[in-house]
């Protein structure tokens, strides 16, 4: 693995399933999660994945290209476009540090709109790695 | 001092007060800075293998490291841990209350997570009973976002694990008043019609075929312009028409400034021109700069057109 190598990108078809499932799997009962009639009272146009699940989403798009040997250490993420229902995300990743077992991976969310989530994942390659 | 001037200064007023506004209510923001966002708090459930499996199953996620007899939790869960759920937060600090209501009071009730940044020290497996403390790390000024216009708080927590440091999760969310619909620019009113009647129609179909039609007396031969329903020199009704060959000079202009009319883009120049006919034609002046009309200067006719259902005679003002 060297700095600038690129992952895989990997594409999430946003659905309302994934939305509402994501808040709720993350506890977050945020109307604007699940209830469509009244994200839109408050200016959106329809619910929106909340920023836990794309946390969640982060993570796991390292760690299934890494594998299970590889051990998160940090997530950093800043959240841009909002996705909804019907959205797909394509999450891409560059390594851009290395440091013994340490790798950081700059990741990028897209959908339609534009950047969904921007970010950095620090990650040590366990054993096996 | 111009009523301009007063107008310009009562603006400027306004704008240093509501700065000032702004500032004293960002001062007194600043102030919650530091204080409690949750103290002692002690997460809802245990980290469960259930609420792992739920997790793995919305995000897709099939890391083996998050199931069986050796499972740690996923560590981007960490914040799921520490969530209030459908009946709200119990540690909350009343700081963290009183900042979130202040914002509310100031028409920023809505609220979106901007930023999450998580450390994970320690991983979290079944049966960890979970603890947190958090802080009120900064509160930004007055920002003007898409969304609207608000502030940034941001959160750092404390997450420990069987009372041993597992992590931190630093949270920024915007509690902003939604932005007004931008205001749809109003399409531009049309310019206004021709009033077109028995009297004049033969003029307008005229100009539909781009011919600029003078009526001339059959009687006694006099041009005549605007249209009429008879003749100035001899009273007679009947007439036919000659069509202008389109050459003439300014005779007079006037240029408009005010008041704009919301069809039109001031400064424009409007002329009265003499044709080589000997009649005169009141239209716009293209080509040449409203300030660069002048009496004499040598005119074409053309037509524009000005929208799908308007074309105009106007005169093109010709260099020299």
């Amino acid at each position: 693995m060297n700095v600038g190598d690129a992952l895989p990108p990997l594409e999430i078809p946003v659905t309302r399933t994934l939305i509402v499932a994501g808040a709720i799997a993350s506890r977050d009962y945020q109307d604007v999660h699940h209830d469509a009639e009244l994200a839109r009272e408050k200016g959106s146009p329809d619910i929106f994945m909340n920023i836990l699940t794309t946390n969640g989403l982060v993570g796991r798009y390292v760690t299934d290209h890494l594998g299970p040997h590889a051990v998160l250490r940090k997530v950093a993420i800043r959240l841009g476009a909002p996705n909804h229902p019907g959205d797909t995300m394509t999450l891409t990743g560059t390594v851009s540090a290395l440091d013994g077992d340490t790798v950081e991976i700059r990741v990028v969310g897209a959908n339609r709109i534009g950047h969904h989530v921007t970010g950095t994942v620090t990650v040590t390659l366990g054993a096996g790695a | 001092m111009t009523g301009d001037a007063a107008a310009g200064s009562a603006e400027r007023d306004e704008r240093d007060e509501r700065d000032e506004r702004d500032e004293r209510f960002h001062h007194l923001l600043k102030t919650f800075e530091g204080r409690p966002a949750a103290t002692a708090g002690r997460a809802k459930d245990a980290v469960n293998e259930p609420m792992i499996r739920h997790w793995c199953e919305a995000m897709g996620d099939t890391n083996p490291a998050y199931r069986g007899p050796d499972a740690v939790a996923p560590p981007t869960m960490l914040q799921a841990w520490t969530m209030g759920g459908l009946s709200g937060h119990t540690d909350r600090s009343s700081a963290y209350d009183e900042l979130l209501a202040l914002l509310d009071s100031a028409g920023c009730t809505s609220v979106v997570a901007t930023d999450c940044e998580q450390e994970y020290l320690r991983p979290l497996r079944p049966g960890d009973t979970v603890t947190f403390d958090a802080v009120i790390e900064s509160v930004s000024p007055r920002k003007t976002t898409r969304l609207g216009t608000g502030h940034f708080v941001t959160t750092r927590m404390d997450v420990r694990a069987n009372g041993e440091p597992a992590g931190t999760h630093r949270f920024r969310i915007l509690k902003y008043a939604l932005a007004a619909a931008p205001p749809k620019a109003p399409p531009r009113p049309a310019r206004p019609r021709p009033v077109i009647n028995r009297d004049n129609q033969g003029f307008w179909d005229g100009v539909r075929e781009h011919r600029l039609l003078i009526q001339r007396c059959t009687a006694c031969s006099t041009l005549r312009f605007p249209w009429l329903p008879g003749c100035n020199a001899c009273a007679s009704p009947g007439w036919d028409t000659v069509e202008a060959a389109g050459t003439g000079t300014v005779f007079s202009y006037v240029v408009m400034h005010h008041p704009p009319f919301p069809a039109f883009d001031p400064p424009y120049a409007v002329a009265l021109v003499e044709l080589a006919e000997g009649v005169r034609v009141i239209g716009n002046i293209t080509g040449v700069p409203y300030d660069k009309v002048r009496i004499g200067m040598p005119v074409r006719l053309e037509f524009l057109r000005v929208d799908d259902t308007l074309e105009l005679p106007v005169f093109r003002g010709e260099a020299g």
